[in-house]
C-alpha cells in the first residue's frame, strides 16, 4: 500500500498481522452495511454504497458463503403471515449479492412446527437461490415430535449423534454443532459429552492457522441466560479451539443480529429470515416480535461471509431484506 | 340481591364443602357450573400461569396454549409421567392425576419454561 486511502486501517500493534483495533471498528460497522476485506494482513472497510469502486481482485475473497436462520416455515401469526415470502426475499438478496456465494448455511429452526411439508417448502424457495449447496444444523424447532430423527433423514446424511459434521472448504474447517437436543429444564442449549469427545478429536490434527468456522443454532457464548440464549457446555467446545488464530461462530435462533469477539474467537449470530425477537431484556419473553409491516422486512436479513485464503479473520456482512 | 344471595349461598355451601376436602385457599371464586375435578394451565408469553397448582387426587389438568409460538408441556419427575406434543396456539393437552405427588414439568423446546403439579 503505497498511499493510505481514506478507509484504510493500517494499526497492527500486537504485530501478528490482525488489525484488532480496525477490526473491533469493521465489526461495529457491520450492522449498517459495512464491508470489511483482509488484504494482506490490513483491514479495508468500504461501505457498500462505494463498492462500485472496489476492484474485483479487492473484493473477491477467495471464499464467500451466506449464512440464512430461523426461517420458521408454517409461522402464520401477525408478527409475519407471510415466512414463504420474506424467505423468497431472502433469496433473491442472496443471488443479488456482487459475487454469487459458493455454498449457504442455515443454522436452524428452518420449519416452526417439524412439519414435513414445511420442510418441503423451504426445500423448494431455497432450490432457487445461486448457490446450490445448503449445509444445515436444526434448531428445537426441527426436532419436535420425533427426537430429529426427520431432521436427519432430510439433513444429516453425512453426520454423527444427533447430526454434528464438518467439512473443508478452500482450507477452512467448517464444523456444524447441535445445541438443541436433550435440554434440561431451567437450561440453556447444551452440546453433550458425545459431540465434545467428537469435537476434540475432530480438530486435534489441524494446523492452528486453519481457520474454523463454527455453526450451531443456540448462541454458544451467553447472550441473555434468562431467555434460554446461551450454551451449557460450549466453554468446553471453545477450549478445544483456543488454539485456533481464527474462530468464527455463526448461529441463529435469537432472530436478530449480534457479535463479539474474544481473543482470536468472533462470535455472530444472524437475524430471521421470518420474525424479529426483542432485545435481550426489552421484552416479557423472548417471543416474535410484531413491527409495522412495512418495516417488516428491515428487521430480517442473511449474513454474507468472506474469507481470503491465507489470511486471519472473515468478514462478516449482514444485510437486511429491505 | 335476591338472585346474588341465592348465588352467593350456593358458593358457600360447595367451598365449605371443597374446603374440606382440599389444603389451601383457592384465589378464585367457583361457580355452581364449573367442574371440580378439571383444571386448567395457561401457557403464555413463555410461563406456564398458575406456575404451581395444586389439586386433588383425580383432576384432570388441561394445558392451553394462548401463546403465538408453540409449547409443549412433559414431566421431568423419575417416571416421566406425562409428555404432550408440540401445542400450537389454541391446542390443548389434558392428564388426569390419579396419584398424589408432586409433578414437576417443562416445555421441551424452551426449557427455561418450568412449572409443577402438586396432587393432594
Amino acid at each position: 500500500m503505497s498511499e493510505k486511502k481514506k478507509d484504510e486501517l493500517l494499526h497492527d500493534h500486537n504485530h501478528d498481522g490482525i488489525d484488532r483495533r480496525g477490526f473491533l471498528k469493521c465489526m461495529a460497522w457491520a450492522g449498517t452495511g459495512a464491508f470489511c476485506v483482509m488484504k494482506g494482513g490490513v483491514l479495508n472497510s468500504y461501505s457498500l454504497s462505494r463498492i462500485s469502486e472496489i476492484s474485483t481482485a479487492d473484493m473477491m475473497g477467495e471464499l464467500s458463503f451466506v449464512q440464512i436462520s430461523d426461517s420458521h416455515m408454517g409461522f402464520n401469526k401477525p408478527a409475519n403471515p407471510d415466512v414463504a415470502g420474506t424467505l423468497k426475499a431472502a433469496v433473491d438478496k442472496i443471488n443479488a449479492l456482487p459475487h454469487a456465494p459458493e455454498f449457504m448455511l442455515h443454522t436452524g429452526d428452518i420449519s416452526h412446527l417439524s412439519k414435513p411439508e414445511e420442510f418441503d417448502t423451504v426445500d423448494q424457495i431455497l432450490k432457487s437461490a445461486t448457490p446450490k449447496d445448503v449445509f444445515y444444523v436444526p434448531g428445537e424447532h426441527d426436532v419436535l415430535n420425533d427426537d430429529g430423527k426427520q431432521f436427519l433423514e432430510r439433513y444429516g446424511k453425512d453426520s454423527r449423534g444427533a447430526g454434528w459434521y464438518s467439512f473443508e472448504k478452500k482450507g477452512a474447517h467448517f464444523i456444524g454443532l447441535v445445541n438443541v437436543m436433550n435440554l434440561k429444564a431451567g437450561g440453556l442449549g447444551t452440546l453433550g459429552h458425545d459431540q465434545l469427545e467428537w469435537l476434540e478429536d475432530d480438530v486435534k490434527h489441524l494446523k492452528h492457522s486453519t481457520p474454523i468456522v463454527v455453526f450451531a443454532h443456540i448462541p454458544l457464548w451467553s447472550v441473555y441466560p434468562d431467555w434460554g440464549w446461551g450454551t451449557d457446555d460450549s466453554a468446553q467446545a471453545l477450549a478445544y479451539l483456543r488454539k485456533f488464530g481464527s474462530v468464527t461462530v455463526l448461529n441463529g435462533h435469537i432472530h436478530q443480529t449480534m457479535q463479539k469477539v474474544e481473543g482470536n474467537v468472533t462470535f455472530h449470530t444472524a437475524a430471521s429470515t421470518a420474525f424479529p425477537q426483542p432485545a435481550p431484556g426489552k421484552a416479557d419473553s423472548p417471543g416474535p416480535m410484531k413491527v409495522p409491516a412495512e418495516q417488516l422486512k428491515s428487521v430480517l436479513g442473511i449474513t454474507d461471509v468472506n474469507y481470503i485464503q491465507g489470511k486471519h479473520a472473515l468478514a462478516v456482512v449482514d444485510s437486511s431484506l429491505a | 340481591m335476591r338472585r346474588s344471595a341465592s348465588v352467593v349461598i350456593l358458593a358457600a355451601v360447595l367451598t365449605i364443602g371443597f374446603v374440606g376436602t382440599v389444603e389451601g385457599r383457592r384465589g378464585f371464586a367457583l361457580s355452581a357450573q364449573e367442574k371440580m375435578s378439571t383444571m386448567e394451565v395457561k401457557i403464555d408469553n413463555f410461563s406456564f400461569g398458575p406456575v404451581t397448582l395444586t389439586v386433588p387426587v383425580g383432576t384432570t389438568v388441561t394445558w392451553i396454549n394462548r401463546d403465538d409460538i408453540p409449547h409443549t408441556v412433559v414431566s421431568t419427575d423419575d417416571s416421566k409421567t406425562f409428555k404432550s406434543k408440540v401445542l400450537d396456539t389454541d391446542e390443548k393437552f389434558s392428564f388426569t392425576f390419579s396419584k398424589a405427588g408432586t409433578y414437576p414439568y417443562f416445555c421441551s423446546i424452551h426449557p427455561k419454561m418450568t412449572g409443577k403439579v402438586i396432587v393432594q
